[in-house]
């Protein structure tokens, strides 16, 4: 049993259903005057089950693969999914994601109000922020702060161009594990500026205008009238990324972190069960974005409040 | 015209312009307090950017506006004057109401959270005080019972009245109507110029931004008309409205009565 092989167009599938529908459409009635006596015949959409067919055909082909074909080991699946070491590189691969997106989110909401300052300076600034971030690979990117010792052996805490009052030796404060949160920070933060400045334009420019003809305080424009209205545009997006970030976590795998990824291919390194393990990653990955998206569900209403009627 | 001492609004030689385009060309009017005052003029004419000037909502490039004796967005230091800071604007703003033609009410906001945001946010009025001023405004302006509505809830006239009702819930010195018919179906217009004419009535000082020529000669103590980023004509509404005096009006008037 193959899922590559060539799905079977059955030609039997179309032609049990597709004629009698001609049929139908005909003349019912003698052209009286009154249409609203007639008897009304749904139209019939023949295709329609051609193809519900041919999809039903390939998915029980698929389920019956994942049930009968022995090299899932679903034993094996079922004693590691929920084994220790999976558990623990499950948490840290959730702690990545949420470091990753609060610290981006942070930066990225700095850097979209800097975007859309009457500075061109800090405009310009944060313009060359977001092109260079996102014009590096984060992989790459991992690479270099992994690395950050390299080129920078302390970290000072002081007056800038003057004296410091805290050193701190670089390879001591980054470890791997920060290394990895402030690159998937920093890369996050490119993005989500993009997607938070997009939020904030999409607010009509008469909101701000009443606000600021009501006298209410800027900060508080931006918390109590931008913002919520923002949010509407602004969480899709922020799920993606979220989303996204959450299985981008599996590339800190290079620098040898112990998040779901890495902690599996050191597993199926030592048992050569490549195929069941990489299904226990899958199954955590797939539940887990399932519960983000249900969170994005239940926010997205709370934040829709005034916009149906 | 003098500059009397006692004038609620004074405008003074205001010029603005957008890039090149000059659209105020040199603005000067009194309003007296308790008075309402009626721009008229055709598109373009400038009506709508000198309405925003005396909110600060646009900065006048020559010229000035004082509001209550206090000059709109510059603060006078011997011979100097300064301009104010951001925070300075927004607190003036409390004294004078704007109400926008398209209402620009907070979608997401229920009608009385609309009312008592401003109160409750810049004046630092305590929220039991301001939601029980809003529902007086709201029965005002006849919505009582849409107090926990949201604005897409209501037509177009029901909205144009909660922002009326926002606007005086600071309690301004001054209101300020920007087309506030302008956006609304023919049957609705009467309901939020009811409010409007209510409120004249009341001794509320008003300009009022319109088209609407049978309101201003009911309303009005004062008819301006403005053509050109300048007032051609200016007087009480039975002299402007029926013996104008410039030919400009008349052909105006011609076309709109």
């Amino acid at each position: 049993m193959s899922l590559t092989s060539d799905p079977p167009i059955d030609p039997a599938a179309g032609t049990t259903d597709g004629p009698p529908a001609e049929k139908a459409v005909g003349k019912a009635a003698d052209p009286g005057t009154d249409y609203g006596e007639l008897t009304v015949v749904p139209a019939r959409h023949p295709w329609r089950w051609v193809a519900i067919a041919v999809t039903a055909v390939l998915v029980a082909q698929f389920i019956n693969g994942l049930v009968t074909n022995p090299g899932w080991e679903w034993d094996v699946f079922a004693q590691f999914f929920s084994a220790p070491v999976i558990l623990k590189a499950v948490w840290l691969t959730l702690q990545l994601t949420v470091y990753g997106t609060v610290l981006g989110f942070a930066l990225g909401i700095v850097l979209a109000f800097m975007r859309l300052s009457a500075s061109p300076f800090l405009r310009t600034v944060a313009y060359g922020y977001i092109w260079a971030f996102r014009s590096i690979p984060l992989i790459v990117q991992l690479l270099f702060w992994f690395n950050l010792a390299y080129l920078y052996k302390e970290l000072q805490f002081g007056i800038p161009f003057g004296p410091g009052f805290f050193t701190f030796d670089t390879m001591n404060l980054v470890g791997a594990v920060s290394a990895a949160v402030l690159g998937l920070a920093l890369h996050q933060a490119a993005y989500a500026a993009e997607i938070v400045r997009g939020g904030v334009l999409a607010v009509g420019s008469g909101q701000l205008e009443a606000a600021s003809a009501l006298g209410i305080p800027k900060l508080r424009q931006l918390r109590r009238i931008v913002l919520p209205q923002a949010m509407r545009s602004i969480l899709p997006n922020a799920a993606n990324e979220i989303i996204s970030l959450f299985k981008g976590t599996s590339i800190v795998s290079v620098m040898a972190i112990g998040e779901l990824f890495y902690q599996v291919q050191v597993v199926y390194g030592r048992s050569g069960r490549v195929v069941p393990l990489l299904m226990v990653a899958t199954a955590w990955y797939i539940i887990l974005t399932t519960a983000l998206s249900i969170i994005q569900y239940y926010v997205e209403r709370h934040y829709a409040k005034g916009a149906v009627r | 015209m003098s500059a009397t001492v006692e004038a609620m609004v004074e405008i003074r030689s205001v010029h603005k312009n957008f890039g090149s385009l000059e659209v105020l060309r040199g603005v000067d009017l009194s309003v007296r307090p308790g008075e309402v005052t009626v721009i008229l003029g055709p598109s373009g004419s400038g009506k709508s950017t000198l309405l925003r000037t005396i909110n600060h909502l646009e900065k006048v490039d020559q010229g000035w506006i004082s509001v209550d004796g206090t000059l709109v967005g510059y603060r006078r230091d011997g011979n100097k004057l300064y301009e104010l800071r951001e925070r300075e604007v927004l607190r003036q703003r409390t004294k004078i109401g704007f109400v926008f033609q398209n209402f620009n009410l907070f979608p997401h906001l229920t009608v009385l959270e609309n009312i008592i945001e401003a109160p409750v946010s810049a004046l630092r009025r305590p929220r039991k005080e301001a939601v029980e001023s809003a529902e007086k405004l709201l029965a005002r302006v006849g919505l009582a019972d849409k107090a926990s509505s949201y604005p897409a809830q209501l037509s177009g006239g029901q909205q144009q009245r909660v922002a009326i009702a926002r606007a005086l819930a600071l309690e301004p010195k001054l209101l300020l109507f920007d087309e506030p018919t302008s956006a609304l179906d023919p049957e609705l217009v009467g309901e939020v110029l009811d409010v409007i004419k209510d409120l004249a009535h009341g001794g509320t000082t008003m300009i009022v931004v319109t088209h609407e020529i049978g309101f201003a000669r009911e309303v009005a103590d004062t008819v301006v008309f403005m053509d050109d980023g300048r007032i051609v004509e200016q007087g009480r509404p039975a002299d402007v409205l029926d013996h104008p005096t410039q030919e400009r009006t008349r052909a105006f008037l011609s076309k709109v009565l």
